[in-house]
């Protein structure tokens, strides 16, 4: 028995995810190797080698792996599978894309995003909007799973462990990459901030959201929004916490003019300590709310700027 | 171009689930349910394709008990030009439905498969990557935008990090995402109408699926409750508590 992560990295850069999916894959009890895919990967090769825990790292670097493409990614892992009794990836949208096809071709079921390790073949995993939580054993030899970062803690150092090369390149016909709009920003990302504070449907325009600047400043925080701000194109999609956007889990978490409907709270309600600023008292946010103020946001936003 | 769009019936999304006494499931007994959102869109972008004359023919599909006919009558007053449901009183795993559905596509053979990216009760995300994998073909997952031109599909997707665009060879299976568009409301001509188009009933067990349980669902149980807080007076008595209360600032 033995266990291969993917690890998730963007533009040279890898992801927080991928340790803590480490740290979710060391619970199941076996040896954990870590397959770092992409163009020019080698200085990451090093920073995943020194993850506690891993035991190996294959490192498969060709311009076929650039984006991530998930035709590609998914005929190197099924290349690779037949060493490995579970496979393992960070529920972010590439492990989402490029996984279920990994178990497909494998014919086995997948287990997403779960949240504990209860023991090699058991996890557990949210359903219904985070309303309930399912308690799942796989019955397939072999394991294909996503994991919830959030649920699990980052893994500390080592002396990084042995990194080998995979020759093998996949490049199917079936799809190219055309482009990518990066959002630029200078602040922590949304799932590994330790303070986020996140504008809703309350913040009337994109404008508005940058009354959240200066208390993100001084907070360190990463901004959020609601699913209503983002449909109503005040802010771009990859801010979205919520059911189907990003799920997040900080220390603090500050939601602004957000009502609090079931699929934002399954975003955010793990947060150590939640704040809830609505002029609506009866908001449904105020019930998950540790500490809940009932005003205005244009009022209590300047004033908390300074006070901080 | 014919059109496949796979869809399902769920927990209406203003619903909270309840989990039954007995921890073996969600309570959906006198709940109020409806079309998958995710799916309400799939719907809505294959019928657009219809409009702009991208598409000749845009077929529904779902799988699940006599109940789902409903949805498809939905997706038939929509715009939808038949529908076909794929009956079973067994609760599937989304790698039997995408086997269910790829028996589809062999029959139907459409240029474009477009679903949902996820259904809002089993919370899988899975079903339309298998698909492709099953019927050989390139994805396009999370879809802001499509552009079909010359045998190709560019999906525009929504990631992490921003936006990605891919250009996938038709045939594609498309999932949509949130801001692909704004769905449409059936209006009661199209409702009526909806009640004469063609429904296809086929048996799941006649498909030649394996059906056995890959994943056995063993607990369901609520989740953590997190404790009442407090109201607050002003942003002042805020600051002091985050800091001297709960140390998060």
């Amino acid at each position: 028995m033995k266990t291969l992560v993917i690890a998730d990295h963007d533009n040279g850069i890898l992801k927080p995810e991928t340790s803590k999916t480490i740290n979710a894959a060391l619970k199941l009890g076996f040896a954990v190797d870590v397959l770092i895919a992409g163009e020019n990967v080698a200085p990451m090769s090093e920073a995943v080698a020194s993850i506690a825990g891993v035991n190996g790292v294959l490192v498969a670097d060709n311009s076929a792996y650039a984006h991530q493409l998930a035709e590609n990614i998914a005929d190197l892992v099924l290349s690779l599978a037949p060493d490995y009794s579970h496979l393992v990836a960070s529920a972010t949208t590439t492990g989402k894309n490029f996984m279920p096809r990994v178990a497909a071709l494998l014919d086995v079921a997948q287990i997403s995003e779960i949240i504990d390790v209860v023991d090699a073949d058991t996890f557990k995993r949210p359903i219904y909007a985070g309303n309930a939580i399912a308690t799942v054993k796989s019955l397939d030899s072999k394991k294909v799973i996503t994991v919830r970062a959030s649920s699990f803690d980052l893994q500390d150092e080592q002396t990084p462990a042995e990194s080998r090369v995979v020759d093998s390149v996949f490049s199917s016909e079936l799809s190219a990459f055309v482009s990518v709009e990066q959002t630029e920003s200078e602040r922590p990302e949304l799932t590994a901030a330790q303070v986020v504070i996140s504008g809703g449907r309350g913040m009337q325009n994109g404008e508005n959201f940058s009354l959240l600047n200066g208390i993100a400043d001084k907070l360190g925080a990463a901004i959020g929004a609601s699913r209503a701000a983002v449909d109503a194109g005040f802010v771009p999609n990859d801010m979205q916490v919520g059911q189907t956007g990003k799920i997040v889990a900080p220390n603090l978490y500050i939601a602004v003019g957000i009502s609090g409907a079931i699929q934002h709270l399954a975003g955010m309600k793990d947060s150590k300590v939640i704040v809830a600023i609505n002029k609506d008292p009866d908001a449904p946010i105020f019930q998950v709310a540790d500490y809940g103020l009932v005003a205005d946001l244009f009022d209590v936003l300047p004033e908390l700027e300074q006070a901080l | 171009m014919k059109v496949l769009v796979p869809i399902k019936r769920v927990i209406d999304y203003n619903v909270k689930a309840r989990v039954k006494a007995d921890n073996s499931g969600v309570d959906l007994t006198n709940v109020k349910m409806a079309l998958n959102p995710f799916c309400e869109i799939a719907i809505e972008e294959a019928i657009r394709l219809k409009e702009a004359g991208t598409a000749t023919e845009v077929i529904a599909v779902t799988i699940g008990a006599k109940a789902s006919q409903e949805q498809l009558r939905t997706a038939l007053a929509l715009g939808a030009d038949k529908a076909i449901h794929i009956e079973t009183d067994e609760k599937l795993e989304s790698l039997h439905v995408a086997k269910l559905l790829a028996k589809i596509v062999e029959q139907e053979v459409p240029e474009l498969v477009i679903l949902g990216k996820q259904s809002i009760d089993s919370d899988n995300n899975q079903t339309g990557q298998m698909l492709a994998a099953l019927t050989g073909r390139g994805q396009g997952t999370f879809a802001s935008k499509v552009d079909v031109a010359n045998g190709t599909i560019n999906v525009t997707r929504e990631v992490d990090g921003g936006l990605q665009t891919v250009a996938l060879k038709l045939p594609a299976v498309v999932t949509t995402d949130l801001r692909l568009n704004e769905p449409r409301y059936a209006s009661l001509p199209n409702i009526m109408k909806a009640k004469r188009k063609p429904l296809e009933v086929i048996a799941a067990d006649s498909l030649g699926v394996d059906l056995t349980p890959r994943i056995q669902l063993v607990t369901v149980n609520e989740p953590a409750k997190r404790s009442g807080g407090i109201i607050v007076n002003d942003v002042a008595q805020l600051v002091d508590l985050l800091k001297t209360q709960a140390k998060v600032i």
